[in-house]
């Protein structure tokens, strides 16, 4: 089992013939990904290895069946891009675009708000089920089909993460990494929920940045409503605090941010707190292990 | 919005995450005031102190000389003066321009005063606060207005002790500002009628300049009420989303690249990500998260990052290249660790980059290379003909080891 991504999935990708987008749609066909269309404006009724590329959305959910959409657009395309996906009814976004204004974003979060439609990204690294595809860029030969769950705001970092444990021999039910930007789709909350649910997910691993205060509300949530073991990292403890610009932001974030505080949170809620990131596929083993034999 | 920042950063920051973006002058944020209708004080920018002079000849008033710098707490360090006259306008600016301004922004070697707003001296009768920024809570995700009675140089400390006194009014993204917010708002900062009249424009004109040129914060205080009950925007800070840029070409070109450390402007125009930090372990990561990770490493290792540099994603060998010689244009920088692990960016390009810098440069420097994900092997291979001289790792925390102990 996994989450958002599994063997119904039929993939859409918009900007397949942009030179991420062809790479990365090519890079997913080889682990299995049912990649059924392309969509590049301009481009329609042309085809990228055998896969039809279409001039709107519409036509790869009408003519194709697509129920998922990568999106490699540029960032001055990628809202509307979004707005698309969403219209045509794709019921899961995955936007690795770089670069997405703040206000268009928060545009972008209206618009999902009661569509049933999940957005992951953007500016992040996609989404993988290991034996079942990816929409993104974590590198096939990283992947490996498991028990763990893995959700993090970092690209490479995550790669890093997912290699580690599977050079442990521990597989992932799927992996997401849900992007930097102030404000994305789903955030930890709307993933852990998620791994939650899934019985096939026995642990999860979530990578934090500091920054926001996205840890400190997963942190909370996780306390209240996640019965699975988190292990937990956050990047950039040895960061230096320094300038910032006027009042508004420590008001705010009212002095959270740093990743000291984020472990802090982390640890009152019974997460496995990890400072040293070479060590996360370590503590995992262990508590994969521990709870074995606790069962 | 976060507001942990990298010491010395300026610009275009590490992560969007926990940066405000782009920021301006005081002048040029009164002119955008200005320009949308919010009273500011009458006022220009000088360079010289005979410009300083003409200035304040020209307000036919006592004036204020206030130095230009990216940073708060100008006036502790003496970067704000009063002038009676046209000749102590020029006195002052004399003074303040070409000094090194230290304030708790700066860091201690401070920053050098090149302009000098010289603008009226307002008598002042009461200091409030207001600022827009973008709420980036789960759920809420909007432009939110924040405004105090208690205005002033304490309005944080106001904010940690009597938070009660910080009244906030979110901007529904799809219904946009409404009158009633410019009312409530007033209403918590108990001003007068005439007052709110020209309070509910300040706040609509606000909100229009914040969502016109994509800021990310902006700041009045003190939003002063004058002797004569008026209000001005005394101070101002204005801040702009770096991904909204493409858009804005006028904010764009108020880019001060005189605030900025040299070899980030120099990384910034090759579209690399790279702040100076004081440690002597020069590192080449891809990625924010993982260069922030490497950092905490090295440390961890027992040494000090000499800087944060993402080489990003689709970075040419070209672009590597630059990376590396930003790196090593750096005197402190003893070894280098380049931690790569390939997703978008593939390591033949990484390892084709670097071997194109070897080249070029005469590298003499200890170097650990750490190459892991898309087209490895084919990197590794090209590291290894390339006849370049560098340390392998394999492990992460493996690869900062190796570095830490090439200090010797």
């Amino acid at each position: 089992m996994s989450i958002l991504l599994d063997r119904e999935s039929r993939i859409v990708v918009q900007g397949i013939t942009g030179s991420e987008g062809s790479f990365h749609t090519r890079e997913s066909v080889k682990m299995g990904t049912k990649v059924v269309a392309g969509v590049t404006p301009g481009k329609g009724g042309t085809q990228m290895d055998g896969i039809p590329v279409y001039e709107r959305v519409s036509d790869a959910v009408n003519l194709q069946g697509a129920n998922v959409s990568g999106i490699y657009t540029p960032a001055a395309f990628a809202p509307d891009a979004i707005f698309e996906a969403l219209e045509a009814g794709i019921k899961l976004i995955v936007c690795m675009t770089e670069g997405i204004p703040v206000a268009e974003m928060i545009k972008v979060k209206q618009a999902l708000k009661g569509s049933g439609t999940r957005m992951i990204g953007p500016n992040c690294p996609g989404i993988a089920t290991p034996g079942v595809g990816k929409v993104g860029f974590m590198p096939n030969f990283t992947l490996r089909p498991g028990n763990v769950g893995v959700v993090s705001r970092s690209g490479t970092l995550t790669y890093e993460m997912i290699w580690q444990l599977t050079g442990l021999g521990i597989g992932q039910s799927t992996a997401i990494g849900i992007g930097g930007d102030p404000i994305v789709g789903s955030g930890f909350i709307d993933v852990l929920e998620l791994y939650e649910q899934d019985p096939e997910t026995e642990a999860i691993v979530m990578i934090g940045e500091i920054g926001g205060t996205a840890e400190e509300e997963a942190a909370e949530f996780i306390r209240s409503r996640v019965t699975k073991p988190v292990v937990s990292f956050i990047a950039g403890r040895t960061a230096p605090p320094g300038r910032r610009m006027g009042h508004a932001g420590a008001i705010i974030s009212g002095g959270k941010g740093t990743a000291e505080e984020k472990f802090k949170a982390l640890e009152r809620a019974g997460v496995l707190v990890e400072k040293n990131p070479a060590e996360i596929g370590r503590r995992i083993q262990e508590t994969l292990k521990a709870k074995a034999a606790g069962s | 919005m976060g507001f942990w920042h990298f010491r010395g950063l300026r610009g275009k920051e590490a992560r969007k995450s926990w940066r405000y973006g782009m920021k301006i002058h005081e002048y040029q944020a009164k002119e955008l005031l200005r320009s949308c209708g919010i009273p500011v004080p009458r006022g220009k920018v000088a360079s010289t102190p005979e410009e300083a002079r003409a200035i304040a000849d020209e307000l036919k008033r006592p004036s204020v000389v206030k130095a230009q710098i990216h940073a708060g707490g100008r006036g502790k360090g003496g970067g704000i003066k009063l002038a009676a006259s046209s000749d102590e306008a020029a006195a002052a600016a004399r003074a303040i321009l070409g000094m090194q301004l230290v304030t708790h922004q700066t860091g201690p070697e401070g920053r050098k005063v090149r302009k000098v707003l010289v603008e009226e001296a307002t008598a002042i009768g009461k200091e409030l606060y207001l600022s827009l920024v973008v709420d980036r809570s789960r759920g809420r995700e909007c432009a939110v207005f924040m405004a105090s009675e208690a205005g002033g140089m304490d309005i944080e400390q106001v904010a940690a002790t009597n938070p009660e006194k910080i009244v906030r009014c979110a901007v529904h993204p799809a219904v946009g500002f409404s009158p009633f917010q410019a009312r409530k708002l007033a209403v918590a900062l108990g001003l007068d009628a005439q007052q709110r009249k020209t309070f509910a424009e300040i706040v609509r004109n606000l909100y229009r300049l914040f969502l016109d040129k994509d800021c990310s914060l902006v700041e009045i205080n003190p939003l002063a009420i004058t002797g004569e009950g008026q209000l001005l925007a005394l101070d101002t800070k204005i801040n702009f989303d770096d991904d909204g840029l493409y858009r804005h070409p006028e904010i764009r070109d108020m880019r001060d690249p005189d605030e900025e450390e040299p070899l980030e402007v120099i990384a910034k125009n090759a579209s690399v990500n790279y702040i100076k930090l004081d440690g002597n372990v020069g590192c080449m990561v891809n990625g924010a998260g993982l260069a922030m990770t490497t950092m905490d490493l090295i440390k961890m290792a027992g040494g000090e990052p000499a800087n944060f540099l993402d080489v990003g994603g689709g970075a040419s060998p070209e672009q590597i290249e630059k990376a590396f010689r930003i790196l090593t244009s750096d005197p402190n920088v003893k070894c280098i660790l380049v931690n790569i692990f390939g997703g978008i960016l593939r390591c033949d390009r990484v390892s084709a980059g670097l071997i194109q810098a070897a080249a070029k440069i005469d590298m003499k420097l200890p170097m650990v290379v750490r190459l892991q994900g898309t087209n490895v092997e084919e990197g590794r291979r090209m590291l290894q003909e390339s006849g370049l001289r560098f340390t392998v790792a394999d492990g992460l925390y493996e690869a900062a080891q190796k570095a830490v102990a090439l200090l010797g």
